[in-house]
């Protein structure tokens, strides 16, 4: 079988606060193919934004490892590191603040041609400027513009030629459509889609919007305060979702259609502190399954149906 | 329904209300010949983009509209009969947060830091109902409870509080004085999808408590589908599409309504393409002269390009700003849903 292009294990972030040891991300492991997508999903805090930066080591994971192509991301020198994210980009949720507001569209998306160091004039580097603009569907007329002269999603496709510059292998997604307007979301994720087959590009896609996963996605995540409760196909998750929380996010969806929304599990409470959390599973306080071993022990992932893993009680 | 009855039930009647700002010599056309109708107990959902013009209409009927630069052109907002653009201040005070109350979209910027949460609850209950601070305390906490939000949290501020507690906040203030008609700005956009949930079901159970009317403004289509009773879909400051949940979204008319419907993910052919709308909202300053949709419009005609637009009625509630419809068998593509 071939190996999977990331493998992530039992990646740890925390966070140190005056209140104690935030658990960012706690134990997450998990793996992609080349060229497909895993989408990750949960809600705020609960860590699917740092597992991405992680991975990229743009936050330094507290311990883990990464093995992106068969080399171990996490325990990189400087120089080995910077070389090896020519391979490995991200885009960011917001088109307004991540882009330098005082480079134009050429000089943003330049830099990257420049850092690669294929193109060394610059007619060369123009050139691939164009045509990256051409790849992700800027007009050739917005070289010289501004972001802030700029829609959002004109700006987001900024951010994507930028990833694009370096022939990148895998993109971390964080929130790309999340700032967008329906009409001009389904642009870019069509965008995002034919890249990946022209290119073979492997995703790690971060989101909170369910629709959005579902139709993307070839595995899905789910995390809760900073932990993995489910992992399945995305076929197979929304239509068989197994853990309590899963079940309760998922039906929470509400479904734009007239009297698709009459069943709806709805979670008490909140989200509890990340800070210095409990034992048990991180779940139990809102869970409508609970029983005494929740609050006592760690569920552990197991399997339950191939490729289907769910760390829960009600499971193991 | 007899004639009569429908004329009482009425709590709002917008009639051809135009909202323009005035910025550096461009006028930007907001709002244009807007008119809708609530009816009591009633959840209008307003639908549309950034920039349609949902914001303003709503500011508009608390006549909240910045002046400068914005200026109410023309129209009339009849709230409970009375019309709101005619009124002066000591009116509009006498109205804002007692007829009508406003949920903004960001509870995090739309309560005050520096106050507790039951100070801010109180404050429209002494400027309306009572002049007893003891009283309006008691009401205050009692309304903070009635939106899940325990008594003894009543005296912390804004920071002790989390997005969903905010929101809670911020609704038990709209409904303080049990406002007849509540206007809610993208009411959960900034929450979570589980305390979206709870927060929506909160909203729906006052509602029914109260019998209060509510405008809905969203983005989202699937929170319309839940919370509303009828829908107006909006874009580049007109309402193009009008008329009950069920004839908007099964028996969907105009081009934009069906192309946001396009472009959303669907759930059971989930790898289906998705279709965007091409293109991009005109600028606002700068509006077609014919139908405002018609340069993405896969069905416009020379016609459309060139004429304004006539509202075309299908029943006696739906209605779509669409002039194709004058030609006998214009369909668009999407199917109708029985």
């Amino acid at each position: 079988m071939e190996q999977p292009i990331l493998d992530v294990r039992n990646l740890r972030k925390y966070f140190k606060t005056p209140r104690g040891l935030l658990h960012a991300v706690d134990d997450i492991s998990f793996t992609i193919d080349h060229g497909k997508t895993l989408g990750i999903v949960g809600e705020s805090g609960c860590g699917k934004s740092t597992t991405g930066r992680c991975i990229l080591r743009l936050i330094e994971p507290t311990t883990g490892e990464i093995w992106f192509d068969g080399e171990n991301v996490a325990q990189m020198k400087t120089r080995q590191l910077r070389a090896k994210r020519l391979d490995m980009q991200i885009i960011f949720q917001d088109p307004f603040s991540s882009l330098n507001p005082r480079n134009t569209v050429m000089q943003t998306i330049a830099e990257g041609v420049r850092v690669q160091k294929i193109h060394s004039t610059e007619t060369e580097i123009q050139k691939r400027v164009l045509e990256l603009m051409d790849i992700v569907g800027l007009a050739e007329r917005l070289y010289n513009s501004y972001p802030h002269e700029l829609d959002g999603g004109r700006r987001q496709r900024i951010g994507i030629a930028r990833a694009l510059a370096v022939n990148p292998k895998l993109i971390v997604c964080d929130e790309p459509v999340s700032a967008l307007d329906v009409s001009i979301q389904a642009q870019i994720l069509n965008l995002l889609k034919d890249l990946q087959e022209e290119m073979g590009l492997t995703y790690v896609f971060i989101t909170h919007n369910l629709g959005v996963v579902n139709h993307i996605s070839d595995e899905v995540l789910v995390m809760y305060l900073g932990q993995n409760v489910e992992q399945a196909h995305t076929e197979e998750i929304f239509r068989n979702p197994k853990h309590p929380y899963t079940q309760s996010l998922f039906s929470a969806i509400p479904v734009a259609k007239v009297g698709a929304n009459k069943e709806r599990i709805i979670i008490k409470g909140e989200v509890s502190s990340p800070i210095n959390p409990p034992a048990g599973c991180r779940f139990a306080p809102r869970c409508q399954h609970r029983m005494p071993i929740c609050t006592q022990q760690d569920p552990v992932s197991t399997e339950v149906t191939s490729g289907h893993f769910v760390a829960c009680h009600l499971y193991s | 329904m007899n004639g009569t009855k429908q004329q009482n039930d009425i709590v709002l009647s917008i009639k051809d209300l135009t909202v323009h700002y005035e910025v550096d010599g461009e006028v930007v056309e907001a709002v244009n010949n807007l008119s809708l109708d609530l009816r009591e107990g009633k959840v209008l959902g307003l639908v549309g983009e950034t920039g349609a013009g949902k914001t303003t209409t709503a500011l508009s009927i608390l006549n909240l509209i910045p002046f400068p630069p914005g200026k109410i052109k023309s129209g009339e907002i009849l709230l409970n009969g009375k019309n709101i653009l005619a009124m002066n201040i000591a009116e509009l005070e006498r109205v804002r947060g007692k007829d009508v109350a406003m949920i903004f979209q960001d509870p995090m910027t739309s309560l005050n830091p520096v106050l507790t949460v039951v100070d801010q609850v109180m404050e429209s209950i002494l400027i309306h109902e009572t002049s007893s601070k003891v009283e309006a305390r008691e009401r205050a906490i009692q309304m903070l409870e009635t939106v899940g939000i325990a008594a003894e949290r009543a005296d912390e501020y804004p920071h002790q509080f989390s997005g969903g507690m905010k929101q809670r906040v911020v609704i038990a203030i709209a409904l303080a004085c049990n406002s007849r008609l509540l206007l809610a700005d993208e009411p959960t956009t900034a929450l979570d999808v589980t305390i979206q949930a709870q927060v929506l079901d909160l909203m729906l159970k006052l509602k029914e408590q109260f019998n209060t009317s509510m405008i809905f403004i969203t983005h989202d289509l699937g929170v319309v589908a839940q919370v509303c009773d009828e829908v107006a879909v909006m874009y580049a400051g007109r309402i193009v599409e009008r008329g009950t949940l069920e004839d908007v979204f099964n028996h969907t008319k105009h081009p934009y309504t069906e192309g946001l419907f396009n472009s959303l993910p669907s759930i059971e052919d989930r790898t289906a393409r998705l279709r965007p709308i091409p293109g991009l909202m005109p600028d606002p300053t700068q509006l077609p002269l014919g139908c405002t949709f018609a340069p993405r419009c896969s069905y416009a005609t020379e016609a459309c390009i060139n004429t304004r637009q006539t509202e075309i009625g299908f029943s006696e509630s739906h209605f779509a700003l669409c002039s194709r419809y004058a030609e006998k068998n214009f369909v668009i593509d999407r199917k109708e849903i029985d």
